[in-house]
């Protein structure tokens, strides 16, 4: 018995820095609607800075004040990156904040490499909590036992700021309305700065009482930036008390689960968020979306089919691209065929988050699946290459059909968490389930057919179904269906009121972007020669949020520029310097701050500010496939 | 032979939340070509009157029936395809789309061609959208995109939507809110003037009594969730019941609710 | 626009590297790849290694006269990544032979794709089995010793203890499966008197230490196998340090004696564990010696087994070519195959039967010297002591 108190206790231990970074970004999101990926690297960086001051100042006083001050340090950052950066883009496409976050991730995990060196580095224990407490026969650490207080104490005054503070009722009243807020005259700008504020230092904070506990090192913001969205999500977007709740629930989950499930632990927490937003779509104590802001900030040009010209210009862009083999070697053609592979990942992404407003999460799920059903057919079944890259993608199909008959009950950041939870799940599978998916050693030996083998070959070959594919979408974005998606998209509430069965269009548009993405991973496994669990990775479904942000969200052919800068460029910078995160990650911030419509965004405006008259159309699509290749 | 059944036929709608009777027993009729009004101070009652026709609200007890055919528990999507169409008291329209192409969705799905993945959408019902705009006095407006149209224009538009799938029936929340004046009056002479040719019931609910009085048919009067009156615009203008509500508020009608526009 | 001219930059750039480059005649280009950005605390050494071994190589005349030149690519952790820098390699670079890796995933990836595409690789560091032998394939070598090597290594410690009660802690993931495996395997046929009674399956990089620690407790082993490193073993520890979960416990543990895994800990270093490792404090050979006074002489540092490895690698690359006296594939299968060569660590041989080097580890007790973790009663374990008899692993490895 005590035992299991102990372990309840322990699990609580664990809860309380999850729910402080928790509740940081769960107050950032509630507010301003931005999706914070570098909340993890705030943490990072403030166990770094913790460590220094700490192992800096001795005694009590520098280990504690060691902690509160990198926590507020990293507060100060927080605000510059605010101020300078993300005022910026709030007006900017939904998520795109979610862009520029994870390029100043990048750069903090290249930074802090550059700073602290390379090596794990261990902090020193918390000054009057090194020893454990006995608890009849069990021994229960004395630093548990603070942070055990230390969650509900946080809670408390986190609760009194906002029911007892002016600043506080702002701060509620505006997660549940943004532009009330406005509309009453607030200032807006501050609000959200000290709001921003706030959530880092909670972050940091979380970060630095780690020291006692855990090794600092360069990695640290991956380890819980998945499991903090996967905590504000059970809890409830915006809901304090849903963070602690869910914090404690997903601690304990793992702290029991491990007792009986050792072998599944990962995938735990991922089948219970599933559950809970499939049972409470808006987790245990959010509340239902006030209906958000469905149209971009910015007028959208309405998008138009090409004109014949601009036809003929894709079609000479795509006969330049062909030409490739009779110049480049070996290396560029592989290249060109990876990039026209990330083509064919980003448009089926681009489908269902620009013409569909669906940003799934974890859409390398289904390239993943496809490389996979591929990896299957060509391994166990021994059939032939065109069969395979036939009938592989359908298992990305089915994987979409399943996952995204679910997934499309729910809207906006519910729907990505979703998205990303059953990416998690199908990942988790793959990495574990080692007799049959040989685990992350892989599937190996893929290699293409003797017709395909050829580097020029299997080239044309990728080319070729990334233009088909390409163009087929395009084609489905101005059918009757696309009008439809786009439809639902718009207004839910105008689309139902034509008639039109949103869920069944939506789920629709899923299957097809996931099925496209099973055919781009089909592809990938042959171009690879193996699959891998990273196929369907989380880091690869950022990727392809990335293309797609990069390219222009609200444009019909930034997928295919996205993916081709994108890859090309992030291909470039491996190749080139070991430094790549951060010069990727700076390069991504640039662009998030020079151009917030994304590149062909950007560039449909210059154009349209250039031919005033004549309508917008996408006649971009030519120019970047040929500088690319 | 019976009686054919009128056109929209509502018998002892209730709703109560939570122990408020937010409507009671309401009945009332409509026929075809006719206007008709549901007027009612704030909090009679109206919103929820008219989202259980709609299909956004199911009634506790209570039927809709239109021409004799239950739409009780019946989603909108589906009331829609019975042959109702509906304008929103905020507009509601496809924001990144063309002003044609707003219509021609309501075409596709009038048109069953909502899973036609390979199709060309823009020559879709392009002619019929066309006329529809038209109607609606938008025709020059049809590749304007629709994020950029004034607020009157919205309205229109909605119309012209609504109009898509030859409805039997209209139901308009608000038509006029948040119009001038000058507006108010052209969109309602229009709505009269095609229910009348193409011989369309139309229910509207409305804060102007300007409008109500001038351009309503008959006109039904929601208090507290209950029908108190009900009869052409004198009959009710003349009724005591209604003056003392309305002379509570003094006759004036309310700023329509601007804010969170989708315009 | 800056932007986007960069990125014209870029595809231009790409363009260039594609055409442009081909080897200098007179020099012998060796490919190079490691998980540089993701695992910079074991490559930063490894790096250092490898090039003092370049500069001695090319100080002694280069091979055969030729100078030796290391192209280096950072895979950031993705086989997939790997891949595109092996074909860059091979493609464009034009180099002799592939070497490096670290993770095993992707020493797997770049050994199947030398595979395919006929290139000689050297895998430095990754541990799987299946580099040599389930996935063997007669383009790959392998210099460490792999993970079966360092189990029977332990093995032949851990069974000498009196405990019969175990428990194991191992990351969810290929690496920490197949080591609890193989230790268990080995361990039974020593001791079939051992039982098995908890094993602790925590997500490689996400331990929960406290709960784990807690239930491993909960089964009251008298010993403890743990295979767990970097950040993770740095949580365990503390966890079981505080929790009092290694008193009175025998321990035995993968790799914790590399001073990457063992240097962090200082203090809180725990007494008496058996493990693998690498006392570069306390190795006195000659070899040993040439190496760390070189090795300190240039980077004012101390090596970690990164350091090693890399070194090593690098020296195996250059005799295999050396011996071989050319660039062909074939003739450096022929030369690497049965080759011996010196290392720091005494005598190494490229066995012919598998390609997996007899490059051994120390087996020794961590202890704690002046608030540091350091390995004590250590002693060499050769490779070549501890790989199964010849008829196995001609049983594990496929048919060229």
């Amino acid at each position: 018995m005590a035992f299991y108190v102990v372990q309840f206790l322990t699990g609580l231990a664990s809860a309380a820095s999850l729910f402080l970074v928790a509740s940081g970004l769960s107050i950032i999101f509630g507010v301003t609607r931005i999706v914070n990926f570098a909340h993890g690297a705030f943490y990072m960086i403030g166990a770094y800075i913790a460590f220094t001051l700490t192992e800096r100042f001795s005694g009590a006083f520098g280990f504690w004040g060691g902690v509160v001050v990198a926590a507020l340090a990293v507060a100060l950052i927080g605000v510059l990156v605010e101020m300078v950066l993300l005022r910026r883009i709030y007006h900017a496409p939904e998520l795109f904040q979610l862009l520029g976050t994870f390029g100043l991730t990048l750069m903090v995990e290249d930074l802090v490499v550059l700073i602290w060196g390379p090596d794990d580095l261990v902090g020193r224990r918390a000054p009057g909590f090194k020893g454990a407490v006995d608890f009849f026969g069990q021994n229960i650490p004395s630093y548990d036992l603070f942070l055990i207080a230390l969650g509900p104490v946080v809670l408390g005054v986190l609760w009194l700021l906002f029911q007892r503070t002016r600043w506080g009722v702002l701060v509620r009243a505006a997660t549940q309305d943004r532009d009330m807020v406005a509309a009453l005259g607030v200032n807006q700008k501050w609000l959200f700065t000290s709001v921003f504020a706030v959530g880092v230092f909670l972050a940091a904070l979380g970060g630095a009482l780690q020291i006692p506990r855990d090794a600092v090192h360069h990695a640290m913001d991956l380890r819980i930036i998945v499991e903090v969205f996967v905590v504000v999500v059970i809890g409830g977007l915006g809901s304090i008390v849903g963070a602690f709740v869910a914090a404690v629930l997903v601690s304990e989950l793992n702290a029991f689960g491990i007792l009986i499930f050792p072998k599944i632990s990962i995938i735990l927490v991922f089948l219970v968020m599933a559950v809970v937003l499939i049972v409470r779509p808006w987790g245990l104590f959010g509340k239902p979306e006030a209906a958000a802001r469905k149209t971009p900030g910015l007028t959208v040009n309405p998008w138009r089919p090409l004109t014949s010209n601009e036809r003929l210009a894709a079609l000479a862009a795509l006969v330049i691209a062909a030409t490739l083999p009779l110049f480049a070697g070996n290396y560029a053609l592989t290249v060109g065929s990876e990039i026209a592979i990330f083509v064919i990942f980003a448009v089926s992404l681009h489908f269902l988050m620009s013409v569909g407003g669906l940003a799934s999460f974890g859409h390398a799920a289904y390239f993943g699946l496809g490389a996979y059903g591929v990896a299957f057919l060509a391994k166990m079944a021994g059939l032939p290459m065109i069969v395979c890259l036939l009938l592989g993608p359908l298992l990305g199909c089915m994987g979409a059909a399943v996952f995204g008959f679910f997934a499309v009950q729910l809207s906006g950041v519910y729907f990505a968490m979703l998205t990303l939870a059953f990416a998690q799940i199908v990942w988790s599978i793959a990495f574990q389930w080692v007799s049959v998916t040989g685990g992350d050693n892989g599937i190996l030996g893929v290699w293409p057919a003797s017709w395909a083998a050829s580097p020029s070959h299997f080239y044309w070959l990728a080319l070729g179904v990334a233009a088909l594919v390409t163009v087929t979408l395009r084609i489905m974005v101005f059918s009757p269906f696309g009008y439809a998606l786009r439809a639902t998209r718009d207004s839910l509430l105008r689309s139902e009121a034509v008639g039109i069965n949103a869920k069944r269009i939506q789920w629709t548009a899923f299957v097809i972007a996931g099925t496209t993405a099973g055919i781009g991973g089909a592809l990938f496994a042959y171009l690879k020669g193996s699959v891998f669990p990273d196929n369907l990775g989380i880091s690869l479904s950022v990727d392809a949020l990335v293309m797609v942000l990069l390219g222009g969200v609200e444009t019909v052919s930034g997928g295919v520029i996205g993916a081709i800068v994108y890859k090309a460029l992030n291909i470039w910078l491996v190749s080139q310097t070991d430094l790549s995160k951060l010069v990727l990650g700076g390069f991504i911030v640039l662009i998030v701050v020079v151009f917030p419509k994304g590149i062909v965004g950007m560039l449909e405006m210059l154009a349209q500010r250039r031919r005033k008259s004549s309508p917008p159309g996408s006649s971009l699509l030519a120019k970047p496939i040929e500088s690319a290749e | 032979m019976s009686v054919a059944p009128p056109l929209l036929a509502v018998e002892g709608l209730t709703k109560s939340y939570g122990g408020i009777h937010a409507v009671r027993g309401v009945s009332f009729s409509l026929r075809a070509g006719e206007i008709l009004a549901l007027i009612g101070p704030n909090g009679a009652g109206k919103s929820t009157c008219f989202d259980m026709l709609n299909g956004q609200n199911k009634p506790d007890t209570g039927h809709v029936r239109l021409l004799g055919e239950e739409t009780t528990g019946k989603k909108p999507r589906e009331i829609w395809r019975m042959g109702v169409g509906r304008t929103f008291q905020i507009t509601a329209t496809f924001a990144t789309m063309t002003v044609r192409e707003n219509v021609q969705v309501a075409l596709i799905s009038h048109g069953k061609q909502l899973f036609n993945l390979w199709g060309s959408a823009p020559n879709v019902d392009r002619g019929e959208a066309g006329r529809l705009l038209e109607l609606v006095g938008m025709g020059g407006y049809a590749d304007r995109p629709c994020g950029e149209l004034a607020y009157g224009d919205l309205k229109r538009l909605e119309l012209a939507i609504a109009l898509a799938n030859d409805p039997k029936l209209l139901l308009m929340d608000e038509p006029t809110a948040g119009m001038a004046p000058r507006e108010r009056v052209e969109l309602m002479r229009l709505t009269a003037q095609i229910a009348r040719e193409k011989s369309i019931g139309v229910l509207f609910t409305e804060h102007d009594m300007d409008v109500v009085f001038e351009h309503a048919d008959r006109i039904i009067v929601l208090n507290r969730g209950t029908l108190i009156a009900e009869g052409s615009p004198a009959e009710v203008r003349g009724n005591p019941q209604v003056q003392a509500i309305y002379l509570g508020e003094g006759l004036l009608y309310e700023a329509g609710h601007r804010e969170g526009a989708s315009a | 626009m800056r932007a986007r001219n960069c990125f014209v930059g870029a595809a231009f750039a790409l363009l260039a590297a594609s055409v442009g480059h081909s080897a200098l005649a007179e020099d012998i280009k060796i490919g190079e790849i490691n998980s540089y950005s993701l695992l910079p605390s074991f490559t930063e050494p490894y790096r250092k290694g490898w090039q003092l071994a370049v500069e001695e190589i090319n100080a002694a005349g280069g091979i055969n006269g030729k100078k030796l030149v290391v192209v280096s690519k950072d895979d950031g952790g993705k086989p997939a990544d790997a891949q595109t820098a092996a074909n860059e390699l091979v493609s464009s670079e034009g180099v002799a032979m592939l070497t490096g890796t670290f993770l095993s995933n992707i020493g797997l990836a770049v050994s199947d794709f030398a595979n395919q595409k006929k290139v000689f690789f050297l895998a430095a560091e990754p541990l799987t089995d299946a580099v040599t032998w389930a996935k063997g394939n007669k383009y790959t070598f392998r210099l460490r010793p792999s993970n079966y090597m360092q189990a029977a290594m332990l093995v032949e410690a851990a069974s000498k203890l009196p405990a019969k009660r175990w428990a194991t802690i191992a990351p969810n993931y290929e690496y920490g499966q197949s080591a609890v495996a193989v230790f268990k395997k080995l361990m039974s046929e020593k001791r079939p008197d051992i039982q098995w009674v908890d094993e602790q399956w925590p997500p490689q990089g996400k331990i929960d230490a406290g709960p784990v620690v807690q239930a491993v407790a909960q089964a009251n082993p008298e010993a403890i196998l743990n295979v767990t490193f970097g950040p993770d073993l740095v949580k365990l520890v503390r966890e079981g340090n505080t929790r009092g979960l290694f008193k009175g416990r025998e321990v035995v543990s993968f790799l914790t004696g590399e001073p990457e895994y063992l240097d962090p800990l200082k203090e809180e270093t725990p007494e008496g564990w058996i493990v693998t490792g690498y006392p570069w404090y306390s190795i006195k050979t000659p070899e040993h010696d040439a190496f760390l006074k070189a090795y300190q002489t240039k980077y004012n540092d101390y090596p970690r087994l990164g350091s090693i490895v890399g070194y090593q690698t690098i020296k195996a690359a250059a005799a295999i070519l050396a011996k071989a006296g050319s660039t062909d594939t074939d003739k450096m299968i022929a030369a690497a195959e049965g080759l011996s060569m010196p290392s720091p660590f005494g005598e190494i041989t490229f066995r012919k039967i598998d390609h997996q080097s007899t490059l051994g580890a120390f087996v020794g007790k961590t202890a704690q010297k002046d608030g540091k973790g350091v390995m004590v009663d250590f002693s060499y374990k050769k490779g070549a002591d501890y790989l199964p008899s010849d008829a196995e692993v001609e049983k594990l490895r496929p048919k060229d």
